[in-house]
């Protein structure tokens, strides 16, 4: 594992709340509170993690991509970005970011879409999609709930033509994105298995979740 | 913390597979397409016409449309653009997702030729005709927040609550909105990321053609795009003509393409079957 690092006085390992090691492939949610400050890690590079975000006591409200993308102005997600829902509320903002790229425009792989993207023989890998449907059915939802979510640390560019394409991430071990909570959510992950395209490096690796308390 | 790493030849074999998917994905579909289709549009056989409906702008409407009819999306006066949001009829819960529908077709910039998917790896629609090439799957819809910022005073209506209006009338609710088509909205990315209104103002004539690749229920909201750069708000009326399609001929355009189009088809021969 990658060496922790420090973005603030307050945010030391011993003194982090939770702190979560989440295998490759793997599937994990948990809540964060207002104020609280969660530091989602790529701890051995180029991984991809498809996150998304509900309003803890009312799941009915829910990342919108492309709420966010529209409140930004812009397609990528960077320093500064208003996590938003549907209900044109800020969820989340993002602090902090040591790598610089990150996604909100191509979505989880799936089963299905993997079937028409790379072939049919690609049907039966686990995928983003039945890692979502899993978690969310722990909270009560179901495949209607699972929106367009985020994908940190993938690389997604898309040029003024539209041409748009998955490459090679670029961050590197320890890089790290923190988010502060500007509501109580509920933060569901899939740590992307995907191994058809460069999103991992074509080889899904684990990651690190950690989560602060807010520091006045 | 123990994690295996996959072998590098392994890798390399995903790796050389993925670009040759992303060679003929970039390089090879984008040839094959045609350019944007003539304006005027050619009349629509009277006994084709199943129905058509005229939504003022500002409104909304939906419409169950079958496998096998198809939708023609008509500027008439001018500049309007048409938020579209779709429902596989038997299962809700399958629904337009252009997300997957950029990833699959390595492209945001839908046009004829190409095809909308669902999120269960199918294709519900395909674009038979199109004479803007200038759609926006990014963005979103305006809503009551983004209207009073950009129309301040006025009361105006927006496509947030016009699909709320049209979810909870179908009997379903917001957790069943989905991402939003925006129809004539020309958005384009800047190479920083940021977005941009990169066209004509008014689209008078121009039409989009949408055939329906399974049974569903489509929705439609014709309030301005919140790019928009008319300062005003004054969406015009859009015509909406239900018929039915001729029947796809063995070298349809829309199924063959694309390798992933042709694909996405075979996913739903087996829903069809
Ligand atoms: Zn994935």
């Amino acid at each position: 594992m990658s060496d922790f690092i420090q973005t603030s006085p307050a945010r030391t390992i011993q003194n982090a709340v939770q702190d979560h090691f989440i295998p490759a492939e793997a599937p994990w949610s948990g809540v964060v509170r207002k104020g609280q400050t969660i530091r989602i890690e790529d701890s051995l590079g180029q991984q991809a993690i498809d996150t998304l975000f509900y309003r803890a006591d009312d799941f009915s409200e829910r990342y919108s991509n492309q709420d966010t993308m529209r409140m930004q102005g812009a397609a990528y997600i960077g320093i500064g970005t208003k996590i938003m829902s549907n209900e044109g509320n800020v969820m989340l903002t993002m602090t902090a970011d040591s790598c610089g790229r990150h996604d909100t425009s191509a979505g989880a792989c799936s089963c299905e879409s993997n079937t028409v993207r790379f072939g049919h023989g690609t049907k039966y890998l686990h995928a983003c999609r039945d890692n979502f449907v899993l978690e969310v059915s722990k909270h009560g939802m179901g495949k209607r709930d699972i929106v367009p979510n985020i994908n940190f640390f993938m690389n997604v560019p898309i040029k003024p033509t539209g041409e748009m394409t998955i490459v090679d991430g670029i961050s590197a071990p320890g890089d790290y994105v923190e988010l502060v909570a500007e509501m109580d959510v509920l933060c569901v992950i899939s740590n992307c298995p995907q191994i058809n395209n460069p999103c991992n490096g074509f080889d899904p690796t684990p990651i690190r979740v950690l989560i602060w308390d807010g520091e006045d | 913390m123990m994690h295996v790493r996959r072998s590098p030849e392994e890798i390399a074999a995903n790796r050389a597979r993925y670009e040759e998917h992303q060679k003929k994905g970039l390089e090879f579909a984008p040839k094959t397409l045609p350019g944007p289709s003539p304006v005027p549009a050619s009349a629509i056989a009277a006994a084709a016409i199943i129905h058509q409906e005229t939504i003022p702008g500002g409104w909304y409407w939906s419409t169950k449309l079958l496998r096998g009819e198809a939708i023609r999306i008509d500027q008439g006066e001018g500049n309007s653009t048409v938020a579209l949001v779709a429902w596989n009829a038997e299962d809700t819960s399958e629904r337009i997702n252009l997300v997957d529908t950029a990833k699959v077709q390595w492209t945001t910039a839908l046009g004829k030729g190409r095809v909308i998917f669902s999120d269960m790896g199918r294709v519900m629609f395909s674009i038979i005709e199109d004479s803007s090439g200038a759609h926006d799957c990014l963005m979103g819809g305006s809503t009551a927040a983004s209207n009073a910022a950009k129309y301040p005073g006025e009361k105006t209506r927006n496509t947030r609550d016009n699909l709320i209006i049209i979810a909870v009338k179908l009997g379903l609710d917001r957790r069943d909105i989905p991402g939003i088509l925006n129809l004539f909205a020309p958005v384009r990315l800047a190479e920083a990321g940021g977005f941009g209104w990169q066209g004509k103002r008014s689209n008078s004539g121009d039409y989009v053609e949408l055939r329906a690749e399974m049974d569903m229920l489509v929705g439609f909201s014709t309030c301005p795009h919140p790019l928009d750069p008319d300062p005003a708000y004054q969406p015009k009326p859009v015509v909406i003509t239900r018929y039915k399609a001729a029947a796809p001929a063995a070298d349809d355009l829309c199924r063959t393409a694309t390798a992933e189009a042709v694909r996405g088809f075979e996913n739903n021969t087996l829903m069809q079957a």
